[in-house]
């Protein structure tokens, strides 16, 4: 049997993208990793240790070709039993053209690997609820979460072949990229920070700021926080917003909405600060502060320096 | 210019989620429908807006059974031109989008617009599907969406960074929250779309490749411990020992 992965990597491998080889890995069978994206092929090779065959990198196909780069992956997938894609920006792109080209179900946002009935258990209803899903064809597409699966190194580096083909015209012409340096991608990240309209301003952020870098955590806010414009459209999280799933979710001044609450309930677990002690929030979480943000967050903050310091 | 934005329901964003006593189906005992949120908020209002400031026909479609022309009938009173409804249960992702793709492929639509998911089934594979079954380009997850002659330029939020791209139409759009503020539809909108046309369509053999075989809800918490504010130490500790997130 034969696995086939597909991952676009820049600078570094990022977890997601060694969360899908060792998904695939542990799907059985051999995993071949078709990826594009300017990385070295000394970084790719190290694929091998989570459990890829081979690496077959493509330089001249650009992850913002979704036509080209339909084609490509379905002519490398014909003995294909699963392709795994990351449920992320290209994974949304290709997989469901993939799906059409080969005339295979595609699983999205699976957050598992499939069960005893061949099932594959997804978020549904913005992470309210699990569906299980099972595809009707032979083969199986699908585009895992992030956060679902812990990488596990298991092997040695693999080889790496570099394809230099000639690629017809793209369609979508990039214009420029903008990306943020340093900042933890929200949905990749382990540890979140997030805060709602208790902050009273954006001005307050600075303090969830200090704290997120204590902790190595990226930030989040709730739907009203965006909508005012204190904090950026990308930050927020909930039912219309990004649905994540970190291994720890501090919600400061977030009254818990059912919106937000699904977009945060596949958290491992969830802290919560506010100065409501009714504050729906804290039927979800695991622990929690009554107590005022502006005092409880910097106490916080030099608790946790505190202990790193030990 | 004709545009068409495909649109789905979903129930309301306060629904408790439940499910059938055998787990096979959701429980709709109760819920309340609406335009799936980041179909109406920002796949029609920009096409509304793209109407209002180049001219542009707008046709409405979705795969549904006639209670499903409630929404339908929302999206005209928000501004919509007309609506299609292809009348059957929606199976899953590849059936909706085989359905809509047979449609549009002689209809001339310059741009296909959808949500970038459902907020029931958040899926983020039927514009794709479109795109690929009509020879297309698709650009998914867009928060803007400019329009000159027969290009657009749009944006994409990559990872907290941004990415802007062009491409020339006839393409299909996925849209994000960004491109275009939610609009409450006014009398007049409402009393017009009641003499709207709504078209009915039977579908012809359509194929299905995925289906739910059972679902189920998450794990109810234990119950939160609560910390005091003099003693964060506390939970530091809780979260080291007990917890081990950090």
């Amino acid at each position: 049997m034969k696995n086939v992965v597909y991952l676009h990597a820049e600078n570094a491998l990022n977890k997601a993208a060694l969360e899908i080889v060792s998904y695939a890995q542990r799907l059985g069978g051999n995993v071949t990793v078709l990826a594009t994206g300017s990385l070295s092929n000394d970084i790719l090779s190290t694929l091998g240790n989570y459990g890829a065959s081979e690496v077959i990198v493509h330089r001249t196909l650009s992850n913002n070709d979704d036509q080209n780069l339909t084609s490509w992956i379905a002519s490398m997938s014909s003995e294909a039993a699963n392709i795994v894609f990351s449920h992320d920006f290209t994974g949304k792109a290709i997989a469901p053209r993939l799906s059409v080209r080969l005339k295979s179900g595609l699983v999205s946002g699976a957050v598992a690997l499939p069960e005893s009935d061949g099932s594959v258990k997804v978020n549904v209803f913005s992470g309210k609820a699990f569906g299980f899903v099972k595809c009707h064809s032979s083969q199986r597409i699908i585009s895992l979460l992030p956060n679902s699966v812990a990488p596990e190194p298991i092997g040695a580096a693999c080889p790496v072949i570099e394809l230099n083909d000639a690629v017809g015209p793209n369609k979508v012409r990039v214009l420029s990229v903008k990306k943020p340096e340093g900042a933890i991608p929200l949905p990749e990240a382990d540890r979140v920070v997030s805060g709602g309209r208790g902050l009273k301003g954006p001005e307050h952020w600075g303090i969830l700021e200090d704290l997120a870098k204590t902790l190595g955590a990226a930030t989040a806010c709730s739907r009203p926080v965006a909508d005012i414009g204190w904090r950026p459209h990308h930050e927020h999280v909930g039912q219309t917003g990004v649905a994540i799933r970190p291994n720890l979710y501090i919600a400061v001044g977030i009254s818990g909405a059912i919106q937000h609450l699904a977009g945060v309930n596949g958290s491992k677990v969830i802290v919560v600060i506010n100065t409501d002690a009714e504050a729906p929030f804290f039927k979800a979480a695991d622990y929690g502060i009554v107590g005022d943000a502006f005092e409880v967050v910097p106490k916080f903050t030099a608790a946790l320096k505190k202990f790193a310091g030990q | 210019m004709k545009i068409l934005v495909c649109i789905s329901k979903a129930p309301d964003t306060t629904s408790k989620i439940s499910f059938t006593s055998d787990r096979t189906a959701f429980d709709e005992t109760g819920v309340q429908y609406i335009v799936n949120p980041y179909d109406e908020w920002y796949a029609l209002v920009r096409a509304l807006e793209i109407k209002e400031t180049q001219g542009a026909e707008i046709t409405i479609i979705t795969v549904g059974n006639a209670s499903d022309e409630a929404i339908m009938r929302k999206a005209l009173a928000i501004g919509a031109d007309e609506a299609v409804r292809i009348d059957a249960e929606p199976k899953d992702a590849y059936f909706v989008a085989t359905a809509i793709a047979d449609y549009a492929k002689n209809q001339g639509f310059d741009l296909i617009l959808t949500g970038k998911e459902t907020i029931n089934f958040n899926g983020s594979q039927i514009g794709g599907m479109i795109a690929e079954l009509l020879d297309q380009p698709y650009i998914s997850v867009a928060s803007k969406l400019e329009l000159s002659s027969n290009t657009l330029t749009l944006e994409r939020e990559i990872a907290g960074g941004v990415e802007v791209v062009e491409v020339d139409m006839p393409a299909v759009v996925s849209c994000a929250k960004g491109m275009a503020e939610q609009r409450i539809p006014n009398m007049r909108g409402i009393m017009a779309a009641r003499t709207k046309p709504l078209q009915i369509i039977s579908p012809k053999g359509l194929d299905m490749l995925t289906s739910y075989v059972t679902f189920a809800s998450p794990p109810p918490k234990s119950g939160v411990k609560l910390v005091d504010v003099d003693n964060l130490d506390e939970l530091v500790s809780l979260l080291h020992n007990e917890a081990k997130v950090i």
